[in-house]
């Protein structure tokens, strides 16, 4: 008695919008979200482009009832609550959070039966308040004093509202989205930078095919487009220091030798993982089946470049796990990053997996239209896959150079194919990796 | 068919120590961790006082390989230094030795806390970036000039080691772990949920042993502060050692605590293929969501009950009925037990929701009365003394315990370690931790009869 595992439901934000739709739409016209940041003046940083979610009001996804709520949400809570939001509209789900009235009798899933799994970041504190509030507890030349802070002669850290620490706590994004809409099954957040979506979407598979929940929220989202944020992602080494990018153009060029680095971007992909028996029951749609997940782990920041094998052992754990071997891969959606430190064990990991039919698998990349989402991109490359398999279309890749021979990777517009397996892989700054093999329902 | 996965070889830092029978003794005697804050001047902030980790060097437990991890973060440090002691316990370091040791079956469930910040010119480039004459001088943050300010003070290293997936990468790289590796960041119940979900990749085949625990340590300016603005931590500043007093009346919140703790998990089969003794046997772990509030337990400790009675099912323990000796099935719990007024009565609560008309025989202690409270790394802790106790038939004390609070109103063996020995020793322990948000987690553990 296997159980299956679908996606019954998917939201995402991204520069592209909000929804997988918009998102998948986006990428199919091969639209660039990328430009100058403004959400704050980025005019000392290196860095001065991003890929930012615009117009994103988080009133518009929380019951009234829960508006003073939003007070303590840093903006990656925000945008996982509206990722998961529109998860649950387009799984067709009536939650808590669907309508004030709805008493729990008309929901249509069992609150105990519904976990919660969004990976995440490390939230940095919103160095504005932080200003403020530290400005307050100056010694005499002017620098900082531990004794001010602590209280004495001033407010010091009472500048800081009282709620200030959960605000920034990781586990808030699930906690939130577990809270809006009723998830009382398990709830995790894993923080493993970019494996941390795949590694999301792996556990929840777990968890509901040894029947501990019916179905999951599975993801992950994050946004580092904040200062402190914008200075780490540099200090790591991911980011073009590049202060403009035309409009409608990427800067952004995966797997390419000449490559100028990554594009930090803000979103993630939330998705309805479900058993496929109570979706059935509930006639919901079925985007695609998740089949395969496997993990690993490599040298931290993969000091053997191509020649690494721990990103392997993830992509090779996962076709075994789907009982299906890499000939019968149609699609692969990879981190396709553009940051050599990334792109090299991933695609040494690639090549040795499918050999020269590399050449002919598309590859799926997304960060040159969105940017890098860190923690958020895995749960971008799950919609994006499970999109792919059902509307049997391969979406068009923007490219801002050359990439390496031997591999689908370059520009070219959007067309249909016929898909039954896509892998999406990830690797990560601390040399955590994952694989996920989704396969088309019909 | 599901594996049975055992626990072969333990390692914690803690404000007691870092041997883990010595830590015990401790413990036993009722010996305190807490002091002032000494890491950074604490003098004026309403909680200054904490458990901290003293005469620490990881040298100590890596000899020259400590090198290579000495740009890591103090929690990294500590976790490298308990998973040394757990792989040595375990007697993973001979297999290693004997070429047998394959990394690919290896993976890590870790509930690391994030790293340290580097606070002195973090707080530099904030005041920077703090321009008095904008706004027409009411001031405003200029990003700018808190940009220049935090490129010519702060180093990519202090930043990178602070992302919580980086204990993992010390760890892969000491160890050779090269299976599967998560760190989840659920607050005060990360480790016992890593510890659980390691649980469940070792059950499934995935791989074959696990390195499972956490890590963290938030004794530095920012982290205080953020508990004392939640008012969570107690202000007893006049008498630390007497601060923390879970299931007291009196009891005003939390003391914090660092360190890590660490298990080696492992499938039956693949243990006693090696030769290697079990301590104990993993055999049930529940996880649950309050959904309640993001800052109050759910009133009745629904999900509380949840998880321990998803730990008790998985071990075929109904939890109402006695064993056959006429005990208890269930012979201890490790409260979460912080300390703070919500916390332990709701928890209390929930123990009588779960063990009904049991409940008031079934052991149930808090060693944060003792250690503080790990944060992140505490549940991995607690699993410890609950291996601890059934190696050794004794009980933890809760320490100041002395006034009764009548909605904490269970054995929660006040003040006295408890020898069980006579009583048929401690066979079947629940270690519980929540955390803020509503995340609770139970592990059920066994003792191993071979």
């Amino acid at each position: 008695m296997t159980v299956q595992v679908v996606i019954s439901g998917m939201g995402s934000v991204s520069a592209l919008g909000i929804g997988a739709e918009a998102l998948f739409k986006g990428l199919c016209a091969g639209t660039s979200g990328l430009g100058r940041i403004t959400r704050f003046d980025p005019g000392g940083f290196p860095v001065q482009i991003g890929g930012e979610v615009r117009d994103l009001n988080v009133k518009d996804y929380v019951p009234k009832s829960y508006r003073k709520s939003i007070k303590v949400m840093a903006r990656d809570i925000e945008l996982a609550v509206a990722a998961a939001k529109s998860a649950v509209e387009d799984a067709g789900l009536l939650t808590r959070g669907s309508g004030e009235d709805l008493t729990d009798d008309q929901l249509t899933y069992r609150p105990e039966r519904m976990g919660c799994n969004i990976g995440a970041g490390l939230i940095a504190a919103e160095t504005d308040e932080m200003s403020a509030a530290m400005t307050t507890a100056r010694n005499e030349s002017g620098g900082f004093s531990y004794r001010a802070w602590g209280g004495e002669g001033g407010r010091g850290m009472e500048a800081l509202t009282p709620l200030w620490l959960l605000k920034y706590l990781p586990n808030m994004l699930a906690c939130h989205v577990t809270i809006i809409h009723g998830a009382e099954g398990p709830s995790n957040t894993i923080t493993c930078s970019e494996a941390s979506g795949l590694l999301t979407l792996g556990e929840s598979m777990r968890i509901i095919e040894r029947g501990a929940a019916d179905m999951c929220f599975s993801g992950s989202v994050e946004s580092k487009l904040n200062p402190m944020g914008l200075l780490r992602l540099d200090f790591a080494d991911r980011l073009a220091h590049l202060t403009t990018v035309p409009e409608g153009q990427t800067v952004v060029s995966p797997y390419d030798p000449n490559t100028r680095g990554g594009v930090l971007g803000e979103g993630g992909g939330i998705v309805i993982l479900e058993n496929a028996q109570t979706a059935a029951k509930r006639n919901a749609k079925v985007y695609a089946e998740a089949v395969g997940f496997g993990g690993s782990h490599s040298d931290a920041r993969y000091s053997a470049g191509e020649n690494d094998e721990g990103f392997g052992y993830a992509i090779e754990n996962a076709l075994e796990d789907a009982g299906i071997t890499p000939e019968q891969v149609d699609l692969i959606v990879p981190m396709a990053s553009g940051v050599p430190e990334l792109d090299r064990p991933e695609l040494g990991a690639l090549r040795r997996t499918f050999g020269a039919r590399l050449a002919s698998i598309p590859l799926v990349t997304i960060q040159p239209n969105v940017g890098n989402c860190v923690a958020g991109a895995g749960g971008l490359q799950v919609v994006v896959g499970a999109m792919c398999l059902h509307t049997q279309t391969i979406p068009a890749r923007i490219h801002a150079g050359r990439a390496a021979s031997g591999i689908d990777a370059g520009p070219s517009p959007s067309r249909s194919a016929k898909l039954e397996y896509a892998l999406l892989c990830s690797g990560s700054l601390g040399g955590q990796n994952a694989a996920v093999v989704l396969k088309a329902r019909r | 068919m599901s594996h049975r996965i055992v626990i072969t070889g333990t390692g914690w830092i803690t404000p007691l120590g870092s041997d883990v029978d010595a830590v015990w003794s401790k413990l036993l005697a009722g010996a305190s961790g807490v002091g002032r804050v000494t890491r950074f001047d604490a003098g004026t902030f309403k909680t200054n006082f904490a458990a901290e980790v003293r005469d620490f060097r990881l040298a100590d437990f890596l000899g020259e390989r400590a090198a290579a991890h000495e740009q890591a973060g103090l929690s990294t440090k500590f976790a490298l230094a308990a998973a040394s002691r757990a792989f040595k316990e375990a007697g993973l370091d001979a297999l290693a030795a004997s070429g047998k040791f394959k990394g690919r079956r290896f993976g890590m469930y870790l509930g690391a806390g994030e790293g340290t910040l580097d606070f002195d010119n973090y707080a530099e480039a904030n005041l920077a970036g703090w321009n008095n004459a904008l706004d027409e001088g009411r001031g405003a943050y200029d990003p700018v000039a808190w940009a220049k300010k935090a490129y010519e003070r702060m180093t990519p290293v202090r930043e990178i080691e602070q992302e919580p997936q980086m204990t993992l990468a010390h760890v892969a790289t000491a160890f050779g772990c090269r299976g599967p590796s998560s760190n989840c960041m659920t607050a005060c119940a990360a480790s016992t949920q890593a510890v659980g979900e390691a649980v469940e990749i070792l059950r499934r085949g995935d791989a074959d042993v696990m390195f499972a625990g956490g890590a963290h340590t938030m004794i530095h300016p920012l982290g205080m502060t953020g508990f004392i603005r939640l008012t969570a931590m107690s202000q007893r500043r006049d008498d630390p050692v007497h601060a923390p007093r879970p299931f007291d009346r009196t009891r005003d919140g939390f003391v914090m605590g660092e360190g890590a703790g660490m298990v080696v998990l492992e499938t039956l089969d693949h243990a006693l293929a090696r030769g290697a003794t079990p301590l104990c046997e993993v055999v049930g772990y529940g996880s649950t969501a309050d959904a309640f509030r993001i800052t109050d337990i759910q009133p009745e400790g629904r999900g509380a009950q949840g998880a321990m009675l998803e730990a008790c099912r998985q071990a075929g323990i109904n939890p109402r009925e006695p064993g056959p000796d006429g005990r208890p099935q269930v012979h201890y719990i490790s409260a979460h037990g912080t300390g703070t007024k919500e916390n332990d009565r709701i928890e209390t609560k929930a123990v009588k929701g779960v063990f009904g008309p049991m409940a008031s025989r079934v052991p149930f202690s808090s060693v944060k009365s003792m250690l503080g409270h790990l944060i992140q790394a505490a549940g991995a802790v607690e699993l410890i003394t609950c291996v601890q106790a059934i190696k050794t038939g004794f009980l933890p004390p809760t320490m100041n315990l002395n006034t009764p609070d009548p909605e904490c109103d269970l054995d929660h063996i006040p003040n006295q370690a408890r020898d069980c020995r006579a009583q048929g020793g401690v066979e079947v322990c629940l270690s519980n931790s929540f955390g803020f948000g509503g995340q609770n987690d139970t592990v059920c553990v066994r003792k191993w009869r071979g």
